[in-house]
């Protein structure tokens, strides 16, 4: 070792140190993050899935000793759970295909042109999600009545799509973002035009992103519970369904409803992940 | 096949002027590499002759056709890009076909064009594969066998080496040069590496904030800069450029550097003609001096700075008065550091230049090629002398 190399060690051992400490700290706060978030769903798997009779009993076993699908089979066909479980999957499928429509052209704008305002649009666009829905709830109610959009499939997509578009927009221009715009440049000296060079280039390489930005917007329709239930009355979505009918169920029926309602959008959250970091501005390569 | 002519072309990105009024013709089947620092608006050029930008005023003429209002897609050029932008999400046959599909046509003269490009370019057992399972030189090779299946009748490379590593990009340089000189197409080349420009061009129009500076062969760039940005920014090391002024003596005409002693000239060339006591620039290239171990009296006088042995010579650093200047000797010569030795520098060999401006001071010099590309001399007198 150098003199140079033994003067330098103490400070080089005190930057380690400190690196590590701040490492330490990220795990630390990153694992109670995860914690806040995986408790309660552990609990709720459990308890969907233990014999109604365990369901009471006190401690509760954190490892369930005999699975059953018992209190799931029954809460699945209960009345109106079905009909309630399509309207949910029309609704979701009618907002993400309006979310798509209206939210990918504003994405690709967002990612391909330098337009006046561009980054103030991007702000102006989350912003509307700041807003309240609760104080949107009572004008749109009386609204839907008014023009007879109350209580149906459509009424409720229309909400959703509004609700949707934000994040339809942002992850869609993180996915137009990351086709370099060369190719699409390339596309056009080789003999398209530009609408040509879109979809024989861009939109194939966007495919994927543009799958999960869809699913995402499904999973937002999916998970609404406020707009569905202000929105509909005999014909409640899903989560609609189990707020309203099953607050006077026996408490191993709600787990039941929470973990039927849980499921879909975690197993599609899990496969979407990486487009979803693109949102916070991540490179998606 | 076609020749290209720009008439006063201009580009603005809100008020910066990245192309800057720029006049050329490029003839039929001619290589012309546009070189420049980055940012000095080549590729903005480049980019406005593919249709890839709008012209805010100026002209551009491919073979008879004005294409300045048509889009890419009807120039009837080919580009490679920088990045390759070879896609992703086609095989290689599909990526060279790509071009030919769109001009839809027949199938198998889309193969037989396309196996023809691939051949070329040595990459014909790649047609079946994804580009992610090719290296980046194949990369490159794609791109520029799916340019050159379109037959375009211009060809337009941007910096297509400079994502290469050094050993893959002089091994493409000779290929390039070889492959284009047998397609015969008129070819624009952007490059900020001047040895790729002076290796490949046929003639070299240098850029520099948008404007031309000169336009002319490899060989009169090299030793007949008209400024001194151009002779600084071409050649390893760039010219030397030695303060001095002429002085009419007894025995011929010399030049007195700044505290330095005095260079022989011989006669005097017209070149010179009343310029006798002006500040001037005396520009050399470093293989244009020799060291004199023994100095002889009259000479100028440096001292060695440092010694770079390169292998097939040495690159030594002299000051001279207050100026430093770098030359070249054979790699056998034995210099020490601090040795004072004689500094012979070719008369014949230096460039003239106003001191003040950095510009040459004689035109004529420049030679046949030089100029070629500014059919309008009146207009480019702050800019490139050499066009009278």
């Amino acid at each position: 070792m150098t003199a140079d190399a033994r003067e330098a060690a103490p400070g080089r051992r005190r930057f380690a140190r400190q690196r590590l400490i701040s490492r330490a700290l990220t795990y630390f706060v990153a694992t109670l993050l995860a914690l806040f978030i995986l408790v309660p769903i552990y609990l709720i798997t459990i308890s969907a899935l233990t014999p109604r009779e365990l369901a009471f009993e006190y401690p509760r076993q954190l490892v369930p000793r005999e699975i059953s699908f018992d209190t799931i089979t029954f809460f699945i066909n209960a009345s109106g759970v079905q009909p309630a479980f399509w309207r949910s999957v029309a609704v979701g499928v009618i907002t993400l295909v309006l979310a798509l429509a209206i939210g990918a052209p504003a994405g690709y704008a967002l990612a391909r042109y330098a337009f006046r305002g561009r980054d103030g649009y991007r702000i102006l666009v989350l912003s509307t999600r700041a807003f309240p829905i609760v104080i949107l709830a009572i004008p749109l109610a009386v609204t839907y009545l008014r023009i007879g959009l109350d209580d149906t499939i459509l009424g409720v997509a229309f909400m959703h799509t509004a609700l949707a578009l934000p994040f339809t927009v942002l992850i869609t221009s993180s996915v137009f973002a990351s086709v370099p715009r060369e190719l699409e440049e390339a596309a056009q000296t080789l003999g398209c035009h530009p609408f040509q060079a879109f979809m024989k280039v861009s939109l194939p390489l966007a495919l994927p992103g543009l799958a999960a930005a869809a699913i995402f917007t499904w999973v937002i329709s999916w998970n609404d519970v406020f707009a569905a239930v202000i929105l509909t009355l005999l014909n409640p979505t899903l989560p609609a369904k189990v707020l309203t009918a099953l607050t006077q169920s026996p408490i191993y029926y709600q787990f039941a409803a929470g973990f039927v309602m849980l499921l879909p959008s975690m197993i599609v959250i899990f496969f979407i992940r990486r487009y979803l970091l693109g949102l916070w501005g991540r490179v998606v390569k | 096949m076609a020749d290209i002519r720009l008439e006063r072309v201009t580009k603005l990105f809100k008020q910066v002027r990245a192309v800057d009024d720029v006049d050329l013709t490029i003839a039929d089947g001619e290589f012309m590499v546009l070189l420049g620092p980055s940012g000095c608006g080549k590729t903005t050029l480049l980019r406005s002759i593919a249709g890839l930008e709008q012209l805010d005023t100026g002209r551009i003429f491919i073979g008879d056709r004005d294409v300045t209002d048509l889009p890419p897609r009807s120039r009837r050029i080919a580009m490679v890009f920088q990045s390759y932008a070879v896609f992703p999400h086609m095989t290689v046959f599909e990526n060279i076909a790509f071009g030919l599909r769109m001009q839809k046509v027949a199938g198998p003269e889309v193969r037989r064009r396309v196996e023809g490009a691939a051949e070329l370019l040595h990459i014909g057992e790649l047609l079946q594969r994804y580009p992610a399972q090719t290296s980046g030189g194949q990369r490159q090779r794609i791109a520029v066998a799916r340019a050159i299946a379109m037959e375009p009748q211009v060809l337009l490379m941007d910096e297509p080496l400079s994502n290469l590593d050094a050993l893959l990009r002089l091994e493409m340089r000779a290929e390039l040069k070889r492959l284009l000189g047998e397609i015969g197409s008129t070819t624009i080349y952007v490059t900020h590496d001047q040895v790729e420009a002076l290796s490949m061009g046929d003639r070299i129009a240098v850029m520099r904030s948008g404007r031309l500076v000169q336009v002319g062969d490899p060989l009169t760039i090299y030793d007949a800069p008209a400024d001194r940005f151009v002779g600084a920014f071409i050649g390893n090391p760039p010219m030397n450029f030695l303060p001095a002024r002429i002085e009419d003596r007894e025995g011929g005409l010399v030049a007195a550097l700044d505290g330095a002693g005095r260079v022989p000239l011989g006669p005097r060339t017209e070149a010179l003609a009343g310029r006798d006591g002006q500040d001037l620039l005396l520009g050399i290239r470093a293989e244009n001096i020799e060291i004199d171990v023994e100095p002889r009296p009259d000479s100028p006088r440096g001292r060695v700075l440092v010694v770079e042995p390169l292998g097939s010579h040495n690159l030594v650093t002299l000051r001279v008065g207050d100026e430093q200047l770098k030359a070249t000797t054979r790699p056998d010569a034995t210099l020490a550091r601090d040795q004072e030795v004689g500094v012979v520098i070719d008369p014949a060999r230096i460039r003239w230049l106003d001191a003040e401006r950095g510009l040459a001071i004689d035109a004529a010099e420049a030679g046949p090629g030089a100029g070629q590309g500014a059919p309008r001399p009146d207009e480019h007198e702050d800019a490139a002398p050499q066009a009278s």
